[in-house]
């Protein structure tokens, strides 16, 4: 069994929520990205996507686009990150997924990321700008050095084609919460439930709701709905609202209250 | 993917050749293929063609004449210029043709708020006048560089009621205003019509910007058969997304006719915004088409002199067609640009924008190699009023 599907397994024994934090790779720089997310195994973290910078993040808001932003002007590439990867990976079983944008991953290669990422011991691939309709070639290279590439859903994605985006992918199914951009949010978007019922309905892979999930109450809120909640932007401004020699600890702190909520109880 | 028979029609999933595409988040794909469906009902829709047709007309002034430019031609020898003239047309530049047909599908969509990304200004500056003639809500995002660099434009987006939102992230140029604006559409996509203004982003836009430009190739293929009894040996345009180009181009594809696109060269190699003669297949806002990146497939920084020539990627329908060898593209620099709108100035009193200028540049370097029985017609995309203030300073700086 991959880890991806080990961890959904191991949730929905214990009646909880996979609970999986963001961390921006590069930002502030290298090393403080490649401790933040040990620290959030640490603190509970049973899977960490591993964001990639793009100069061009369309689907990002301000938090991820500036974070992102830093990290490129600190020098990160992907090389830099697939060596992170390994490093994280060396200190813990906790899967991990690799998120960018297409363009880098098409200049590195399809056929020798797969391979490269195997190496490095990632699990899967979100690319948020790569449709199952268009990434074939992707697919095929991610299958087979046994990655998962990761298929996402939103509100406006009709009931026939989440069943046929699932049926393109594989691990999860990232469910975008809300039409819009990533960043924190208040409160959950109107109509959640009905979307993540209706995913449900529509498809078999495990739900990973991610976009404005920002507190432990909206993970508690997501108990029964789903099997996963992603938290990136709110960890991202904690992390920037503290002094930088209590940054780490007090994102981790977050994702451990985040890890309590997602028990469920 | 599969590819396309012929140059007229993207596949199914939006591919000329290997080139085109649908690269956007899951979010959007409803609004698309909504947005697809409705341009391929109302296209074959005599009543749209109809009211489409009124305002090109009575409102965009069209159709826009052709022009010989005799004392050019007198001065430079060789084949004889005709020039397109698009700047003739209403706000200035041929972006109202697209801007009113989107419009239209909007209105006929059902929706009453209208987003558009803007370099130079122009197709801002249509979009927001389709909107005050429609009723319609329209904001503008413009990267903060150009709102300084095409202030007049700014002016006139404002008064013909328009929100106009300077975008600072990254260059501050129009590859900035139209994450921007792609952002804003993924947020209110609901609601929300994007009017897209150039020939490249994700499918349909490419097809849709192309079909509603094409009007520039009907007419003037028809005026030079008119005008001087047959076809041009070669029509110049500028290219960067490539709407006047792909226009232009679009009649003339099937006729034994040279078709050369003018890229923006900058300064030189160091310092340039011409994508397909320095940059390499990648994917960017939508589409996977030839872009300006760096190794690590970042997005490169670009420079034009021109605003509207400064975006680091190029409609995929030009990619086809360099691949297909059926055009050829050339670059020119900021300088041979001045040079050419300050020539065309004052030998035919017509002042270019800067865009059209590259265009020019081209003609006037390749009329003196041709013989004298020779056509050319260069689409003289749009006026140069708004780069007074850029020409000035390039001038007083060059000394």
């Amino acid at each position: 069994m991959s880890r991806i599907a080990a961890a959904f397994t191991d949730a929905g024994a214990d009646g909880r929520l996979v609970i999986a934090p963001y961390v921006a790779l590069g930002y502030p720089d290298m090393p403080t990205s490649v401790a933040l997310a040990r620290a959030y195994v640490d603190a509970g973290a049973n899977m960490l996507e591993l964001g990639v910078p793009f100069s061009d993040p369309i689907a990002d808001g301000p938090t991820i686009q500036r974070a992102t932003q830093r990290a490129l002007a600190e020098g990160a590439t992907l090389t830099g990150c697939i060596e992170a990867a390994a490093t994280i990976r060396a200190s813990t079983d906790a899967p991990l997924v690799l998120m960018g944008y297409a363009n880098p991953f098409l200049q590195w290669g399809y056929e020798d990321l797969a391979r490269d990422l195997r190496d490095a011991g990632v699990d899967g691939l979100i690319v948020p700008d790569l449709l199952p309709d268009d990434n074939e070639e992707l697919a095929l290279a991610c299958s087979a050095h046994g990655l998962d590439v990761i298929p996402l859903v939103a509100p406006t994605t009709p009931s026939d084609r989440i069943g046929r985006v699932a049926e393109r992918g594989s691990g999860f199914l990232y469910c975008v919460s809300l039409t819009g951009v990533t960043g924190r949010r208040q409160d959950l978007q109107t109509g959640l439930a009905a979307f993540l019922q209706r995913v449900g309905e529509s498809a078999a892979l495990p739900r990973a709701v991610g976009f404005g999930i920002s507190t432990p109450a909206h993970v508690r809120a997501l108990c029964g709905q789903a099997e996963a909640a992603i938290m990136a932007s709110a960890l991202i401004d904690i992390f920037d609202a503290a002094p930088p020699s209590k940054a780490v600890a007090r994102a981790a702190a977050q994702v451990e209250a985040m890890a309590d909520a997602a028990a469920c109880r | 993917m599969t590819t396309t028979a012929d140059t007229h029609t993207p596949d199914a999933a939006g591919y000329f050749g290997t080139w085109g595409g649908r690269y956007v988040p899951e979010t959007l794909v409803p609004a698309l293929v909504e947005l697809e469906d409705a341009f391929m009902r109302l296209r074959d829709d005599s009543a749209f063609q109809t009211e489409l047709e009124r305002l090109l007309h009575h409102y965009a002034g069209r159709p826009t004449p052709i022009y010989e430019a005799r004392r050019l031609h007198e001065e430079l020898g060789g084949a004889r210029i005709w020039l397109k003239r698009e700047d003739l047309a209403h706000t200035g530049a041929h972006k109202i043709n697209n801007a009113l047909g989107q419009a239209l599908l909007a209105v006929r969509s059902g929706k009453r708020r209208v987003i558009a990304e803007t370099g130079a200004g122009q197709h801002g500056v249509a979009t927001a006048t389709v909107c005050a003639m429609f009723g319609l809500e329209c904001v503008v995002y413009m990267g903060e560089e150009d709102v300084h660099r095409q202030a007049l434009n700014v002016v006139r987006m404002r008064m013909l009621g328009a929100e106009v939102v300077p975008v600072t992230s990254g260059s501050q140029t129009l590859k900035d205003a139209i994450n921007e604006a792609l952002r804003d559409w993924v947020t209110h996509v609901e609601s929300t019509f994007y009017l897209f203004g150039s020939a490249t982003g994700p499918h349909p836009y490419p097809l849709i910007v192309r079909e509603f430009q094409k009007v520039i190739g009907i007419e003037s293929r028809a005026q030079m058969l008119e005008q001087t009894g047959r076809l041009p040996d070669t029509v110049i345009a500028c290219v960067n997304g490539g709407s006047n180009a792909i226009g232009i181009f679009h009649s003339f594809v099937g006729d034994p006719v040279g078709l050369v696109g003018v890229e923006a060269g900058g300064t030189g190699p160091a310092q340039t915004a011409a994508t397909l003669e320095a940059g390499s297949p990648g994917i960017l806002h939508g589409a996977i088409s030839y872009l300006l990146q760096d190794e690590d497939g970042q997005i490169a920084p670009t420079h034009s002199i021109a605003a509207g020539l400064d975006y680091p990627g190029v409609g995929p329908e030009h990619a086809y067609l360099r691949d297909a060898g059926r055009a050829s593209y050339v670059s020119v620099t900021d300088e041979q640009a001045l040079e050419a709108l300050q020539t065309l100035a004052r030998f035919e009193g017509i002042i270019p924008a800067l865009e059209s200028a590259h265009a020019m540049a081209h003609a006037i370097e390749l009329a003196p190699t041709l013989p004298g029985d020779a056509l050319i017609l260069v689409n003289l995309s749009g006026r140069g009023d708004k780069d007074m203030d850029t020409v000035v300073s390039a001038l007083g700086a060059a000394g």
